[in-house]
């Protein structure tokens, strides 16, 4: 169970503007700005379900994942993830969750794909027995196969995608999250991504946090959604809430970020 | 290219090593994380983090080796760098007889073994030198999601073997200084040597370590710290006292290059017989502490400012 | 008008990077750090030396003092191992198509990228370096040039050296067109280069069989030429030849680094980059 109570986050930015005037006064005096990431967030999900974290880009999602991994601490507030506070024991936290970031890469790039799946083990201290259920498992839901043979800058955005995928399951985590792990795919590797979505949380009962600008990954995956704007919950419900009539769903979250004005 | 690798794929350190069962080790990670209380638990997770870090170095050459014409070049552009700094010293040499009471081979020596220690420090942690680009891309964060010590983990991100260059360069000197410069090699001076270069490499680990956890707070301006690593490597070519007494108070209780360069050399080359010389390198290992204790304080700015 | 209008183009590129390079303020203050305790450092193995043997000194002390100052305050302008790792990537990752794309000669934007690069490192960093070494205490202070004469003369010898390490390096990039290694070639020459320059130890320092040869190459036409021209004890005629000879060698390494352009030019059309 993944519960957030009231938590805070606020960064600081330093301010830089453009024309040389400026550029020589930065070289003696710097103004920061403080942004306030997230005010006072608070929801819970419940073991094996599937939520889908939506929001403008700033708003806030990213450091709520970021939270919830264990990498940055909160302001105030309380976090709790199976009865672990992330940023407290991280080392123990981590070992049982995974986390995609769908902008950067966990594999390494010149050697096979294996070959970082072999390091994962060691670094999970992955049991012989369960690393090779889990890979024969994997391998078989994303159709890896050939995949695990080539070095990761062989492959596709796609191809990589559902490796990134195999490799933070591999140590079989209770709670995955997803930072926009659709982005850039094309049509079948998005397809692929969140039907294996699907299947895993249905067979393994996983907890699946996802963000994700793109709402078919929503409407494909998750009953329940969190609307995140300017740092606040702005919503947490189910899709059919928000939904009216025949809109198309981007239609219906345009909606709702317009009557929200975010 | 490839498939030259593809037999090595699955790991040879794995089976040389797999003298601790994986389950054992799943066990004991989690426990040896929250207590310490039990000693044979500790030294099982010790045991492991040696073969995870073994892996690392293994999977970092096999990712070299797919670039062999880069690998080579590289290995020769670091020999040449070193090389330069010695053709400098050669021809102040054909010039000058001595500097301050060092004879060409002793200084050379000097060189030789002060590279070693730079060299071996460097290949081994090279991660926290590359460190500023592991923040700007954001991949300290894949760092922090796994559950092992972020150190292992950032010193396993990269093992630069080109540094062998440079390790090369300073091997050439070392032989070709021992014979000249009229050390009578016992024992204890062979042991002297050892600690010179375990001491050293610890030392440049934790100068490298500081510079990694600058990074935390900001990734400007860090060019400051060349003087501590580039500069100590260029310059400790001449033993320390050469840049006179204030130098050497420096370099023995601010930055310690004094203990595995000037002390320990001077017993080698026979300038003093004070035999507890020999293990004074040991002490430069104690500046990892604080080393590590400013990394502990720079992820933690990171972890609360997520910069 | 047509060619104004050219050079504008350079111009505006030339003033981005110069105040994107005045931005970095911690850098230049780390770099006028780093710069001042090694140039400190050289002194003193200088004047170790000096007490070794003074007869054995190729130049007077103080003009050796002078010259490693100087070296320090002026470093960013004629060290030839501050390439620019965005050309470099450029390269390497294929986005030299799109600056293909644009009215622009790719020699003389990246020329006009690295000079103003160089002016702009050396404007932060040169003055606290030179009013610090004006200050301390003799013999370890930098001495006024001796007259103006000799002053302009370095100013316009350091211009040229500027000039001739920024085309030498501008060869260097041509290269990585050629090779899979930019990295690799670029320490191969960085390292090279920089003992041919005199970076290492001053080239009146080398034996004299040496120094001969590598006063005539283009690398002591960077800068061992402003720096030994600034103290005044290089005689007229040798001052003539110095200059003479980095007027050579601009000309010289420039048609290259063109010539290879060019070639990297045809080849990255024939390619798709």
């Amino acid at each position: 169970m993944i519960t957030m109570e009231n938590v805070s986050k606020s960064y600081k930015v330093a301010k830089r503007n453009a024309g040389f005037g400026e550029a020589v006064k930065s070289l003696f005096h710097r103004e920061y700005e403080t942004i306030q990431a997230l005010k006072n967030v608070s929801f819970t999900i419940q073991d094996g379900e599937m939520v889908g974290y939506i929001g403008p880009n700033g708003a806030g999602k990213s450091s709520t994942i970021k939270i919830l991994s264990g990498i940055l601490t909160p302001d105030g507030g309380t976090v709790l993830v199976d009865d672990r506070v992330p940023y407290k024991d991280r080392i123990r936290h981590v070992g049982q969750i995974g986390v995609v970031f769908g902008q950067r890469s966990q594999l390494w790039w010149d050697v096979p794909v294996i070959d970082s799946f072999e390091l994962l083990k060691d670094i999970y201290s992955i049991s012989p027995q369960s690393y090779k259920q889990n890979l024969e498992e994997l391998t078989e839901l994303l159709d890896l196969g050939e995949l695990l043979r080539s070095p990761t800058r062989q492959l596709s955005l796609g191809q990589r995608m559902r490796c990134e995928l195999a490799a933070s399951l591999l140590h079989d985590p209770r709670i995955l999250f997803l930072d926009e792990p659709t982005i850039g795919l094309d049509a079948v590797s998005k397809l692929a991504v969140r039907d294996f979505i699907r299947k895993r949380n249905q067979l393994h009962g996983t907890t699946v946090l996802l963000t994700t600008h793109d709402m078919q990954d929503i409407e494909a995956l998750s009953d329940r959604i969190i609307l995140i704007g300017k740092g606040e919950i702005l919503m947490d419900g189910t899709l059919d809430d928000i939904k009216k009539g025949n809109e198309t769903i981007d239609e219906t979250v345009a909606e709702l970020y317009r009557s929200f004005d975010v | 290219m490839k498939d030259q690798f593809h037999n090595q794929s699955n790991s040879p350190i794995d089976e040389s090593l797999s003298t601790i069962t994986q389950k054992e080790s799943t066990v004991t990670m989690h426990d040896a994380q929250t207590t310490f209380s039990n000693k044979s638990q500790g030294s099982i997770k010790k045991k492991s983090a040696l073969r995870l870090w073994l892996h690392y170095v293994s999977i970092n050459i096999r990712s070299a080796m797919q670039y062999k014409l880069s690998f080579f070049l590289m290995v020769l552009g670091q020999f040449f760098v070193s090389f330069s700094v010695f053709l400098g010293l050669y021809f102040m040499f054909q010039r000058f007889h001595s500097v301050k009471g060092y004879t060409y081979n002793e200084v050379l020596l000097c060189f030789a073994i002060f590279l070693m220690e730079f060299s071996l420090a460097e290949m081994s942690a090279r991660g926290f030198d590359s460190f500023s680009s592991m923040v700007r891309t954001g991949s300290f964060d894949q760092v922090l999601v796994r559950p092992r010590n972020e150190v292992l983990q950032v010193l396993g991100s990269k093992f630069e073997l080109t540094r062998i260059g440079r390790m090369l360069q300073a091997l050439l000197m070392f032989v070709y200084a021992i014979p000249r410069c009229g050390v009578d090699w016992s024992f204890s001076k062979i042991l002297t040597l050892l600690f010179m270069l375990i001491g050293g490499t610890a030392l440049f680990s934790g100068i490298f370590m500081i510079y990694a956890a600058f990074c935390f707070f900001t990734l400007e301006g860090l060019e400051f710290m060349n003087v501590f690593t580039d500069g100590a490597r260029e310059h400790g070519k001449y033993p320390i006292d050469v840049y006179g007494k204030k130098m050497l108070f420096f370099g023995t209780f601010l930055v310690p290059y004094a203990l595995v360069q000037y002390y320990p050399l001077s017993y080698i080359i026979g300038k003093s017989d004070n035999p507890l010389l020999t293990f004074l390198p040991l002490l430069a290992i104690l500046f990892l502490i604080p080393s590590y204790l400013f990394w502990r304080f720079g992820v933690r700015h990171y972890c609360s400012s997520g910069s | 008008m047509k060619s104004s209008l050219a050079l504008r183009k350079y111009q505006s590129f030339f003033r981005l990077r110069f105040l994107q390079g005045l931005q970095y303020r911690a850098a230049a203050a780390a770099g006028i750090t780093t710069q001042f305790a090694w140039g400190f450092l050289l002194i003193i193995a200088f004047s170790a030396f000096y007490e070794a043997d003074p007869t054995a000194f190729p130049m007077s002390f103080q003009d050796t003092v002078s010259y490693v100052w100087l070296q320090q305050a002026f470093l960013a302008l004629f060290n030839t191992w501050m390439m620019e790792n965005e050309i470099f990537d450029t390269i390497a990752n294929g986005n030299i198509a799109y600056e293909l794309c644009r009215p622009i000669r790719i020699y003389n934007m990246w020329i006009a990228r690295s000079l103003a690069n160089r002016f702009s490192r050396a404007v932060l960093r040169c003055s606290p370096i030179l009013i610090v070494a004006f200050l301390i205490p003799k013999p370890y202070r930098l001495a006024l040039p001796p007259d103006l004469g000799t002053f302009l003369l370095f100013l316009l010898s350091l211009v040229l050296g500027t000039a001739v390490a920024t085309a030498f390096c501008m060869i260097v990039y041509g290269v990585t067109f050629f090779t899979i290694s930019p990295q690799g070639v670029r320490v191969l020459f960085a390292s090279l280069v920089d003992f041919l320059a005199g970076g290492i130890i001053p080239i009146p320092f080398m034996p004299d069989r040496v120094r001969m040869v590598l006063e005539l190459l283009p690398f002591a036409s960077m800068q061992n030429a402003p720096l030994r021209i600034y103290s005044g004890s290089m005689p007229a005629e040798e001052i003539k030849v110095t200059l003479g000879l980095q007027f050579f060698w601009l000309i010289a390494l420039v048609l290259i680094g063109a010539g290879l352009c060019r070639l990297a030019e045809h080849k990255a059309c024939i390619q798709g980059g």
